[in-house]
């Protein structure tokens, strides 16, 4: 192991390789009609635009794939560049889909799924829900505060253990917790699941969304605000409730 | 190893420079060999408020491009032999600074010193960053206003993911508030921020609170810093709060409004 001090020194190599775990927003298609795939980014775009703009993104063509499904890769990437987003890698492709991203410079990575199925078999499919069992979110805990400037994105559940200050983001394609004073922007069900919901200790969000339907601070009343509080979607509402 | 301590904020004017002269001159007067930089390239005043700037002869720009050896800058403390100042260039831009440059730099401090005191610009460009990028502990200044207490929000985000120790993933930075230029009379007519408003929003370790006084003025003009002004409140404040970072028990002080003689006499609380 390198001490800092021999990192700093120039005899020290050139580089070095680190392990790090990025959080990356991952494009779930389930359709190739580009139209509607370029409509539906422009308008994530508008709800969170610090967040998609320039954010790397994965597409993951799998569901496409077992739905039989084709799309043009070269095309699907040229849509999410103009979203103002760049992709970095494609999930769940077939050869022919992977190596048509490999001449675009986009990386493949396998699907946790085909992996798991291809070595075992033995997989049971709970075929009821297949389509949102495929992305096998994962949950995301966070510990420490997150601040003003700073964005968390889960891919499944996101459970805060501190406060969220004003001028920060979170989202979730699930569900939101956040057991600490609720300060910033908070975005549930972002790839579109209205069943997500938005708990917290203390409301005094500047702006909370579930699956895009959304309430700025102004349109919190105070019998809500400073309290323990869940939300949820009710016919393209959002229901605001005391926990208890 | 010395220990990095980088003094920042996010916003400007709130006490940054002022700071850095007092916790780095009560560190060097309590034994512990200091020296502290000025990093605000361009804007160079940290050596007026220590009262050396007729006594620059190189700057850490120089000594960045090879152009000077690091103790031909150094520039030894009148009033206390274990502090050193390195001072800004008045004559270049912020870009003169480099990630790696500084690195070396600090690595080269760390062999003499105990601690170094890394007086932050304002901003969260470049210049902040490399202030705050290899430091161990970072000592938040914030006034008790609403702007000021989200610049520090915003610069407690990037210390904890922009920095060295983020990076590597290392042990986090050591976060310290210290909330300046308080007035309780102004407080109480909710004009300002309380020491509680301001922890609530922050949620961060109070390291003191620092009163506004016209000691802060007097000491600069004089190019003394304030923590030498023993009598002076801001003085006390800047003594209790290095006394607390080094470990010693202090209750905090200079919170509650001034009592009138009619308080003093009675001692009501
Ligand atoms: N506690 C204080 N009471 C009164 N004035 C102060 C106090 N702290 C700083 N000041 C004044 O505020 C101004 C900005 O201080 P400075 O330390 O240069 O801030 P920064 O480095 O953050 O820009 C200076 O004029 C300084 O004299
Ligand atoms: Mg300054």
């Amino acid at each position: 192991m390198l001490t800092d001090s021999e990192i700093m020194t120039c005899s020290a190599p050139v580089l070095e390789f680190k392990s790090s775990t990025f959080s990356v927003p991952v494009i779930v298609l389930s359709n190739n009609d580009l139209v509607a795939i370029e409509e539906h980014l422009r308008k994530k775009n508008l709800l969170a635009p610090d967040f998609f703009k320039n954010s790397p993104v994965v597409f993951d063509v799998q569901l496409l794939n077992q739905k039989g499904i084709s799309i043009d890769i070269e095309d699907l990437t040229r849509v999410i560049y103009q979203a103002g987003m760049l992709p970095i890698g494609i999930r769940g492709g077939d050869e022919l889909q992977n190596s048509k991203a490999r001449e675009l410079r986009i990386p493949a990575y396998s699907s946790l799924h085909s992996v798991s199925a291809e070595s075992g078999k033995k997989v049971v499919q709970k075929n009821t829900k297949s389509a949102t069992a495929a992305e096998s979110p994962t949950t995301l805990i966070i510990t420490h505060p997150v601040r003003s400037g700073q964005r968390v994105y889960a891919t499944g559940d996101l459970i805060i253990l501190a406060q969220v200050s004003a001028g920060a983001e979170i989202l979730a394609e699930g569900n939101v917790h956040v057991y600490n004073t609720l300060r910033g922007r908070v975005l549930a069900g972002v790839q579109g699941n209205t069943e997500a919901r938005i708990f917290c200790s203390d409301l005094q969000a500047e702006l909370i969304s579930i699956a895009g339907n959304y309430k700025i601070s102004e349109d919190l009343n105070d019998s809500i605000r400073n309290k323990p509080v869940q939300v949820y979607l009710q016919e393209h509402s959002l229901i605001i409730k005391d926990i208890l | 190893m010395a220990r990095i301590i980088v003094v920042t904020s996010g916003k400007g004017g709130v006490g940054k420079t002022t700071t850095s002269a007092a916790i780095s001159m009560g560190l060097a007067k309590k034994g512990h060999k200091t020296v502290v930089i000025d990093f605000d390239v361009g804007l160079r005043n940290l050596d007026l408020i220590m009262g050396c700037e007729r006594r620059v002869v190189y700057d850490f720009v120089n000594v960045i491009n090879g152009e000077a050896a690091l103790n031909q800058a150094l520039i030894r403390d009148k009033h206390c032999e274990a502090l050193s100042i390195l001072p800004a260039s008045q004559t270049r831009d912020k870009d003169a600074l480099s990630l790696e440059g500084v690195g070396k730099i600090l690595e080269d401090l760390s062999k003499d010193f105990d601690y170094i005191v890394c007086d932050s610009p304002a901003g969260i460009e470049k210049g902040a960053h490399l202030a705050m990028y290899f430091a161990d502990d970072a000592f938040i200044v914030t006034n008790p206003e609403v702007s000021s207490v989200r610049d520090s929000d915003r610069m407690l985000g990037l210390l904890s993911s922009k920095s060295r120790r983020a990076e590597l993933n290392q042990e986090p930075i050591k976060e310290y508030l210290l909330l300046s230029r308080y007035s309780p009379d102004r407080v109480k007519l909710g004009e300002m921020l309380s020491v509680q408003d301001v922890q609530e929003i922050l949620s961060l370790h109070l390291l003191g609170v620092i009163p506004e006084s016209k000691s802060v003025l007097n000491a600069s003009n004089s190019g003394t810093p304030v923590i030498l002004d023993e009598k002076s409140d801001a003085g006390q404040a800047y003594a209790d709060i290095v006394a607390r970072y080094l470990g010693e028990d202090k209750p905090h002080r200079f919170i509650d409004e001034k009592k009138g003689l009619f308080g003093k006499l009675f001692g009501s609380k």
